[in-house]
C-alpha cells in the first residue's frame, strides 16, 4: 500500500514535468507572439521589446521553463517597475493577458467545473446503472430495445448538439428554466442546482450510455456465474440474488471505467461549459489558448494532469476496498 | 429406512434449432434417509441435468421438466409442481446442493460466514447474531480450524478443499434431508478428495442426511455410495447396489465404462511391458529451479519456489510420468524443459547440447524437437483457424511451402484417427477427444523427438481418455518419440509410464521404475498419495 502510493506519487511528478515541458515546447514552436496580443494595435518596436522583457519572453525558452519549475517549488519574485512582488510556492506565475496570478484564476474557476462534473457524475452513474440493470433483466424485450436505442443515440450525439437541443426545448419552447447562469453552491443551493440541471443532463446523456452498456453486460455476465447459481440453489429470494450478489459483481468494474473515462469527461465538460457559458476551467482553457497565455496554459495543464492522476488513484484505492482480492503494489 | 426422495419418470427437454432434445429421459429412483446414491456417466449423459432438476434449477432456462420429484416421503412436496416461491422455500432447507468447482461457487465479495448466515436467515428468519453463530457452528462442524475467526475470511483466502468444506457447511446450515453433490471432488487433489468424501460419509451417518453423489469417477462412487445409477445419453442403463454393479455389470455399456477406467490394481498393457531397454538420456536437467515473485506487504517481496532444484533425465524412447498434486510444480517443470519458461537457475541438456542460455535463434531450432500437448483440447486451439491450418501452422512458421504443409496436415489427421476430409472444419465442430487428436497431430507436425503431454487426458471422459492414451502409445512407436507425461492421476500415470517422478512442493520426492514405485513406494508422500486414490469395488 505504502509502496503503491509512493510509486503513484513518483509517476505523478514525472508526468507533470513531462506535460509542462511539452506545453513549453509547443509554445516555443508556434509562431504566435503573446506580446503582440498584449500590446494591442499600433504597438512599436520599443514597446514590444519592453513587454517582452517584462514577461520574461526575451530569455531562452529553457530558462523560462526553469523559472517556472523554480516558482512551483520555491516561489519567485516578479519586478514590475520599481516594486518587487513575491509569489509564494507553489507559484504558477501571472497571466500574460490579465496580470492576475494564475493560481487564483484557476482557484476561482475550479468550483464551477467541480460542480458540473461531480453532479453529472452522480447523475450519469445512477442513470446508467438503473438503465443497464433494467435492460439486463428485460433482456431482448421491448424495454431493453428502447433503452438500447436511447443509449446508442446518446453515445452518438456530441454534447454541443444535445446541449443545444436541451436549451431549445427547456429554455426556448417550454420555458421551464431560464438560460443557465452559474450561482455558487454556498450562496443559493437551490439556484445552483436549477442552473446546473441542463449542463448535467447534457453530460449525462453522453456518459450514462457507457454505463448502461457496461452494467448490462456486467449483469448478464455475473448472472451466469457459478456463485449466482449457488445462491439460487440455496433458496435466496430473487431480489437478494440480484440486488446483493449480482449487482455487486456487475458494478465493481465501473469504478475503474470512471477513472479511465476521466480524461474524456474533462474534454466533454469543457465543451459543455463553453456551450452554457459557465465560467469554469473549460472556458479558461479556450481563452488562454487563443491568447497564447503561456503561464495560464501551463497551470491548467498541471491541474488537469493532477486531476487525472488523483481520479485514477482514488479509483484504485476504492477498487481495492471493494474487492479484497486486489492487492495494490 | 424411510424414503426421503422419490423420483419418477423424470425427463428434461430442451428445444433446440432442430427440435426437442431430451437431456434426461425417464429417470426413476428412490433415496432413503442416510443413504448414498451414486449417479455416474460420461459428459453429456444427463447426470448433472438430473441433479439440477431435483432443485428446480431448470426454471427460467426454457427447459421442460416432466415427471415427479417427491421430497420427504408420502406426505412430502412435489418439487416439480411447486410455484417459484414454493421451490425457493424448498431449496437449501430441504434439499441442498454442492457443486464441482469450489473456486467459483462462492461469492468473491462477501465473507464466508456472511454467505452462510444469509442462507440460514432466508429460511429460518433468525436474527443476524443467531445466524452468524450458526454459520460458525457449521463451519466448525465441517472441520474449518478456528472457525470463529475464519468465518470472517473471504473465499479467496481459502484453499480449494476449504471452500468445498465451506459450501458443505452452507448446505448443513438448514439441516436439509437431501444433499445433492455434483462432482464435489473433481476439481480437488486426491488427498483433499479423500478428506471431503470422509466428511460427507461422516455427516451422513451423524445427521441422517441422504446423499446423491453425481460423478464421472467410478472410484469415488465405489468408495462412497451404497447404490449406483449408470446413465448414458439421458437414460438409466443400469441401477443397483454398488458392489454388484461394479463387480458384475449386467450391461455392456457399464462393462465398457469399467474397462476404460485406468486402475491401480489391474495388469498393465502387454505392449508397454515388452518395451525394449530405454536408451541414453535425451534430456537431462540438473538443479533446475524456478522462482516466481509475488507481491508482498509493504516494501518486502516474497518469492515462491515453484520448482526447487530438480535433477532428472529423460531417456530416449521412454515415457517418463510426472505426477503430483496442484501446486507441486509439474507444469512449471515441463514448461522449462521445452523452453517455454526460462529457469531461475539450473541446467538443461538436450541431446548433448546445453539449452539453457542459448541465444534465441538457436533455441528456436532446438524447440522444434520438443513439442507439447496441452490439457484443455478445445481452448488450446484457435477457434478461428481450421483444424487443418492449426496442424499446418507450425510447418508454415518454419518455412515449409503451403501446399506441402497442407498435405502433411492431412496425413497427420489420418494418422491420429481423424478424417482428412474434415481439414477445413473449425474446432467447435469436433468433440473434446477429437480436438485432442488435433492437438497431438499439431505437436507431431514438426517431427519432434520429445513430446510433453501436460494433463493431456484430464479433461476427457474415461472412454475417450483410453483412446487417446492408445493413440499416444501408437505414435510413440511409429515416430520413436520420447514422452514426458504429466498428470495428477496416479492410475493414468501407471498405465502409460516406464518411469515415474513424484513432485511435491516443487521438489522431486521420488523417481523410480513404474512397477517398483507402485508396488513398493519408497517415500512416505508417495504412499499417502496412493492410499488416497479411491479403489474400484
Amino acid at each position: 500500500m505504502t509502496r503503491y502510493l509512493l510509486r503513484r506519487l513518483g509517476s505523478l511528478l514525472v508526468l507533470l514535468v513531462v506535460m509542462t515541458a511539452v506545453v513549453y515546447g509547443i509554445f516555443y514552436a508556434i509562431p504566435a507572439d503573446p506580446a503582440v496580443l498584449v500590446c494591442g494595435k499600433g504597438c512599436d518596436g520599443g514597446q514590444l521589446a519592453s513587454i517582452h522583457h517584462k514577461l520574461g519572453l526575451d530569455q531562452p525558452i529553457t530558462t523560462q521553463y526553469w523559472h517556472f519549475l523554480e516558482g512551483l517549488v520555491a516561489g519567485r519574485d516578479y519586478s514590475s517597475g520599481p516594486d518587487v512582488s513575491h509569489c509564494a510556492a507553489p507559484c504558477l506565475g501571472y497571466s500574460f493577458q490579465t496580470d492576475l496570478p494564475v493560481l487564483s484564476l484557476i482557484a476561482q474557476r475550479l468550483p464551477v467545473s467541480l460542480s458540473l462534473t461531480a453532479g453529472a457524475l452522480v447523475l450519469w452513474t445512477v442513470t446508467g446503472v438503473a438503465l443497464g440493470l433494467v435492460s439486463a433483466l428485460r433482456e431482448r424485450r421491448l424495454t431493453d430495445r428502447l433503452i438500447t436505442v436511447f443509449v446508442l443515440g446518446g453515445l452518438g450525439t456530441p454534447v454541443f448538439v444535445s446541449g443545444l437541443l436541451l436549451l431549445m426545448v427547456f429554455c426556448g419552447w417550454l420555458r421551464w428554466l431560464d438560460f443557465p447562469v452559474y450561482v455558487p453552491l454556498t450562496e443559493d443551493p437551490a439556484g445552483w442546482a436549477r442552473n446546473l440541471v441542463l449542463p448535467w443532463l447534457t453530460l449525462t446523456i453522453l456518459q450514462s450510455a457507457i454505463f448502461t452498456r457496461l452494467t448490462h453486460t456486467g449483469m448478464l455476465e455475473t448472472l451466469s456465474e457459478d456463485h449466482i447459481r449457488t445462491v439460487r440453489a440455496y433458496g435466496l429470494p430473487e431480489r437478494r440474488v440480484i440486488g446483493r450478489h449480482a449487482l455487486r459483481g456487475a458494478l465493481t468494474p465501473l469504478i475503474s471505467i470512471n477513472a479511465v473515462e476521466f480524461g474524456a469527461v474533462l474534454v466533454n465538460a469543457m465543451l459543455t461549459e463553453t456551450l452554457f457559458g459557465l465560467p469554469g476551467i473549460g472556458q479558461l482553457i479556450v481563452q488562454s489558448s487563443n491568447n497564447v497565455d503561456l503561464p495560464v496554459v501551463a497551470g491548467l495543464t498541471l491541474t488537469a494532469g493532477l486531476a487525472v492522476v488523483l481520479a485514477n488513484t482514488a479509483a484504485d484505492l476504492l477498487y481495492a476496498a471493494v474487492d479484497r482480492r486486489v492487492v495494490l503494489t | 429406512m424411510s424414503v426421503v426422495l422419490s423420483v419418477r419418470d423424470l425427463s428434461v427437454e430442451y428445444s433446440t434449432g432442430e427440435g426437442a432434445f431430451r437431456a434426461v429421459d425417464g429417470v426413476s429412483f428412490d433415496l432413503a434417509a442416510g443413504a448414498a446414491l451414486g449417479v455416474v456417466g460420461e459428459s453429456g449423459s444427463g447426470k448433472s441435468t438430473t441433479a439440477l432438476a431435483l432443485l428446480g434449477l431448470h426454471r427460467t432456462t426454457g427447459a421442460r421438466v416432466t415427471g415427479r420429484i417427491l421430497l420427504g416421503g408420502p406426505d412430502g412436496v412435489e418439487v416439480n409442481g411447486l410455484d417459484g416461491e414454493g421451490v425457493r422455500r424448498v431449496r437449501g432447507r430441504r434439499i441442498a446442493m454442492i457443486f464441482q468447482d469450489p473456486m467459483t461457487a462462492l461469492d468473491p465479495y462477501y465473507r464466508i460466514g456472511d454467505q452462510i448466515a444469509e442462507v440460514h436467515r432466508a429460511h429460518s428468519g433468525a436474527d443476524r447474531r443467531a445466524a452468524w453463530a450458526r454459520a460458525v457452528e457449521v463451519l466448525d462442524r465441517v472441520g474449518i480450524p478456528d472457525a470463529a475467526r475464519r468465518a470472517r475470511a473471504r473465499p479467496h483466502e481459502f484453499s480449494g478443499g476449504m471452500r468445498q468444506r465451506a459450501l458443505i457447511a452452507m448446505a448443513l446450515a438448514c439441516e436439509p434431508e437431501v444433499l445433492v453433490a455434483d462432482e464435489p471432488t473433481s476439481a480437488l487433489d486426491v488427498t483433499v478428495q479423500a478428506q471431503i468424501l470422509d466428511l460427507l460419509d461422516e455427516l451422513r451417518a451423524d445427521t441422517g442426511m441422504a446423499l446423491l453423489l453425481v460423478t464421472h469417477d467410478l472410484g469415488v462412487v465405489s468408495r462412497s455410495a451404497d447404490e449406483v445409477l449408470v446413465m448414458h445419453r439421458g437414460r438409466v442403463v443400469e441401477q443397483g447396489p454398488v458392489r454388484e454393479v461394479l463387480r458384475a455389470p449386467a450391461r455392456p455399456y457399464t462393462r465398457a465404462l469399467l474397462d476404460a477406467v485406468p486402475r491401480l490394481d489391474a495388469p498393465r498393457h502387454a505392449r508397454r511391458d515388452a518395451r525394449r531397454d530405454p536408451g541414453e538420456p535425451l534430456l537431462t536437467v540438473t538443479g533446475l529451479t524456478r522462482e516466481f515473485r509475488r507481491p508482498g506487504r509493504g516494501l518486502r517481496r516474497e518469492t515462491t519456489r515453484a520448482v526447487d532444484a530438480v535433477s532428472l533425465d529423460v531417456r530416449r524412447g521412454e515415457t517418463l510420468g510426472v505426477v503430483g498434486e496442484s501446486g507441486s510444480g509439474k507444469t512449471t517443470l515441463v514448461r522449462m524443459m521445452v523452453g517455454l519458461l526460462p529457469p531461475t537457475s539450473g541446467r538443461i541438456v538436450f541431446d548433448g547440447e546445453t539449452v539453457t542460455g542459448l541465444p534465441e535463434k538457436r533455441l528456436r531450432q532446438v524447440r522444434r524437437e520438443m513439442q507439447m500437448v496441452f490439457q484443455d483440447p478445445v481452448s488450446s486451439l484457435n477457434p478461428r483457424r481450421t483444424v487443418g491450418d492449426a496442424i499446418a501452422d507450425p510447418l508454415r512458421v518454419r518455412g515449409v511451402p503451403d501446399g506441402e504443409a497442407r498435405r502433411t496436415a492431412r496425413e497427420l489427421m489420418e494418422r491420429v484417427g481423424l478424417e482428412p476430409a474434415r481439414h477445413d472444419r473449425y474446432p467447435h465442430e469436433f468433440s473434446g477427444g477429437q480436438c485432442q487428436r488435433v492437438g497431438i497431430a499439431r505437436a507431431l507436425a514438426l517431427r519432434p523427438r520429445l513430446l510433453v503431454c501436460d494433463e493431456a487426458v484430464s479433461a476427457l471422459d474415461v472412454s475417450t481418455q483410453a483412446q487417446i492414451l492408445d493413440l499416444l502409445g501408437d505414435v510413440q512407436e511409429d515416430y520413436g518419440l520420447t514422452i514426458v507425461f504429466v498428470s495428477h492421476d496416479l492410475a493414468v500415470i501407471r498405465q502409460v509410464s516406464d518411469r515415474v517422478a513424484v513432485l511435491r512442493g516443487g521438489a522431486l520426492v521420488e523417481l523410480a521404475e513404474v512397477e517398483e514405485l507402485y508396488a513398493a513406494p519408497a517415500h512416505e508422500y508417495t504412499r499417502s498419495l496412493l492410499a488416497a486414490v479411491p479403489a474400484l469395488a
